[in-house]
């Protein structure tokens, strides 16, 4: 489903991404775990292709295309999804208004036609009653006044709504009680089959004991350096990050 | 002879055209005054204050022809259907470069006692009313405002006697079209809502493309006790047009006044409201919106007077400006020292689509009273980033995420306007003024 090869990437000049390579195949749950700093963020903003980001060298493969020089607003249409570690307020837009205007985009270059304002609010209360969401937000502003929470879930909201091929999930479980993780687990076990894919972002290891990955990866200054199964993340748990630090070569 | 006189003798010659045209009138030795005025008047510049942001220069660059000396002989003018408001059953005034045309107008009949009429008709019909009631709250005179009363001619009057209700809005439509001459067209407008009336008024200012014009308005308003009248201007002008407008709204006790100014048109754009809050429990609210881009100039001035205690004033102006526009709001708030227990709150927030636009942003509070609650606030900023990815990560055009942001921005003036076919009509112009912004 997607190759990411050799990338390297700078935020402000300064290199964090220093030549990554995974590959992710349909029906696979990819964990991205690794210290603060790690390039972890960077690497989910890179695939959604937020602009303060400059990709300087390496290749990202979804579906066969390279998407690097893709606006974000494409990478979307081609079903790439990023849920955010800080889901943004947009004051005065609904969130009806934001997700009918994405669907529809969507729908769009898939060349099918708009969804009815009927079969939209059926799709939204049927998505909303996975997560324990009461469908009237929809009246409400983006995000705005909502609790860290109720922000995370309205990402899992929209990933349910939006359906895409490939969802990256960055940080998705920072500051949630261990209720809404249930919940918003819940939400992408739901999303999950054996035709789309998931990219976990994570620092803790907690978040996996719900959402089972296939694989698990440590990301360290900028770079894949330890792969396993979900065995993996136990043992960073019980052991943390540091030895597999000093199993780095010291760089100067 | 310097540009400013030159201009200042076509107008004074223009005058005495005029006054041979119209004949006698009931105007006339008010005109007569008034030119002699003019003629002893400066036009503003950038050195006086309250014009230091905005450079008439350019308007005086152009000969204008006062209505009715221009003789609009365009036939394009036989259908207003696309102007009128979808949906909305209002008492419709037509005027073409400032000219009342009865055939394109339909008033529609209304209880004994209230008058729906332009200006020169009543003039006629009953200049006892105009004597009373004109030039009455008239106040911070210039030479623009001077060169409309020379030319004192035609405007619209809407009265509301006592305990009256208009049901309907009043929608004027004030249009200038494009001709070999460039028409200098001069509202003068009047509003008198008496004791407990109500009335809501749709004024609007639209010119054909590329014509080259002058709009140069003066409007008085009076809001009785208990009043509410609530008075919307869409300034649709062309963007080759010029414009100046002022209004002077005098407010009594218990009253409340609504206020809307969205611009959208015009290369310059200077917008004078004076509120006067000459009782006790009086409203005032006053939204503004400027969408300017290319070269626009787009000026709101506003002047707001607590003379009397526990009044509330709440003014909230936003704006979106592109390419080289430039925004100016001045806002000052004057609490004189009787009037305790004033709140009045001020807003103005502009976002800049490029580098090159600017805002001027001054607010100004005079404040004698010891027991106020007075706010004011004004940002410039861009549109937030952050939130412009974020909805394009989920799908949206570049093109689409911009203007949704620039729709949730302006949504808290938008949502004021509590008739819905005007909101779907100002909505449209904002759309179709998006369209014309180049992402």
């Amino acid at each position: 489903m997607i190759k990411i090869k050799n990338l390297h990437a700078n935020v402000e000049g300064t290199e964090i991404l220093k030549g990554i390579n995974l590959e992710v195949n349909p029906g696979e749950i990819h964990a991205i775990m690794g210290p603060n700093g790690s390039g972890k963020s960077t690497l989910a903003n890179v695939l959604a292709g937020h602009e303060a980001y400059e990709v300087t060298a390496g290749e990202i493969i979804f579906d066969d295309t390279n998407i690097i020089e893709m606006d974000p607003d494409e990478r979307a249409r081609e079903g790439l999804f990023l849920a955010f570690q800080y889901p943004i307020e947009i004051p005065g837009v609904s969130n009806a208004v934001f997700l009918k205007t994405a669907i529809n985009e969507i729908r769009k270059h898939n060349g099918v036609e708009e969804i009815s304002a009927k079969d939209f609010l059926a799709l939204i209360r049927e998505k909303a009653e996975i997560l324990g969401m009461d469908s009237s937000l929809i009246s409400r502003s983006v995000n705005q006044g909502f609790s860290g929470g109720e922000k995370k879930r309205n990402e899992i909201l929209q990933l349910l709504t939006l359906n895409p091929k490939l969802a990256v999930l960055d940080e998705t479980d920072s500051g949630l009680d261990i209720d809404a993780l249930k919940i918003v687990s819940h939400g992408v076990n739901e999303f999950k089959n054996e035709n789309n894919a998931v990219i976990l972002v994570t620092h803790y290891q907690r978040l996996l004991d719900y959402i089972i990955p296939d694989f698990v990866h440590v990301l360290y200054k900028g770079k894949i350096v330890k792969s396993g199964d979900k065995n993996l993340a136990l043992e960073l748990e019980e052991r943390g990050y540091d030895w597999i630090i000093k199993e780095q070569p010291q760089t100067v | 002879m310097s540009k400013e006189k030159n201009i200042k003798n076509w107008y004074l010659d223009n005058f005495n055209k005029f006054e041979e045209k119209v004949k006698a009138d009931s105007f006339s030795s008010f005109r007569k005054e008034a030119t002699s005025k003019f003629e002893n008047s400066e036009f503003p510049t950038r050195k006086e204050e309250e014009w230091k942001y905005t450079n008439v220069s350019p308007i005086l660059d152009h000969e204008f022809t006062p209505a009715p000396l221009f003789i609009d002989e365009s036939k394009d003018l036989q259908s207003i259907e696309e102007y009128k408001i979808e949906n909305l059953d209002v008492h419709l005034l037509v005027f073409k470069n400032g000219v009342f045309d009865k055939v394109l107008s339909n008033i529609e009949e209304v209880e004994d006692g209230i008058i729906i009429e332009s200006l020169y008709n009543l003039s006629k019909s009953n200049p006892e009313f105009i004597s009373k009631h004109l030039s009455k709250n008239n106040k911070t005179i210039n030479a623009f405002n001077l060169l409309n009363n020379a030319f004192t001619y035609d405007g619209f009057v809407v009265y509301v006697p006592k305990n009256k209700v208009v049901e309907k809005p009043i929608h004027i439509l004030n249009i200038a079209s494009d001709s070999i001459n460039k028409p200098l067209v001069q509202p003068r407008n009047l509003v008198v809502a008496e004791e407990n009336s109500q009335v809501k008024i749709i004024t609007e200012y639209i010119g054909n493309k590329n014509a080259e014009y002058f709009t140069n308005i003066l409007t008085e308003i009076s809001v009785d006790e208990n009043a509410n009248v609530t008075f919307y201007k869409l300034q649709n002008e062309s963007t080759t047009a010029y414009h100046i407008d002022k209004t002077d709204i005098y407010q009594k006790g218990s009253s409340v006044f609504n206020h809307f100014s969205l611009s959208f048109g015009s290369k310059i754009a200077r917008n004078d409201i004076n509120v006067k809050l000459d009782g006790e429990q009086i409203e005032s609210h006053l939204y503004g919106l400027y969408l300017g881009n290319e070269e626009q100039h787009i000026d709101h001035h506003t002047f707001i007077e607590h003379a009397k205690p526990n009044c509330m004033s709440n003014e909230l102006y936003k704006g979106i400006l592109d390419d080289k526009a430039r925004g100016v709001f001045s806002g000052k708030i004057l609490v004189d020292q009787i009037a305790q227990k004033t709140n009045a709150f001020q807003s103005n927030k502009s976002v800049l689509l490029s580098n090159d636009a600017s805002v001027d942003a001054k607010p100004q509070l005079e404040i004698y009273a010891d027991d106020v609650k007075c706010s004011h606030g004004a940002t410039v900023g861009k549109l937030d980033e952050e939130a412009y990815f974020y909805i394009q990560s989920r799908g949206v055009s570049a093109e689409a995420a911009r203007s949704m942001l620039i729709r949730a921005f302006i949504d808290d003036v938008v949502s004021e306007i509590k008739i819905d076919e005007l909101r779907e009509k100002v909505n449209h112009t904002i759309f179709e003024h998006l369209q014309r912004v180049e992402f």
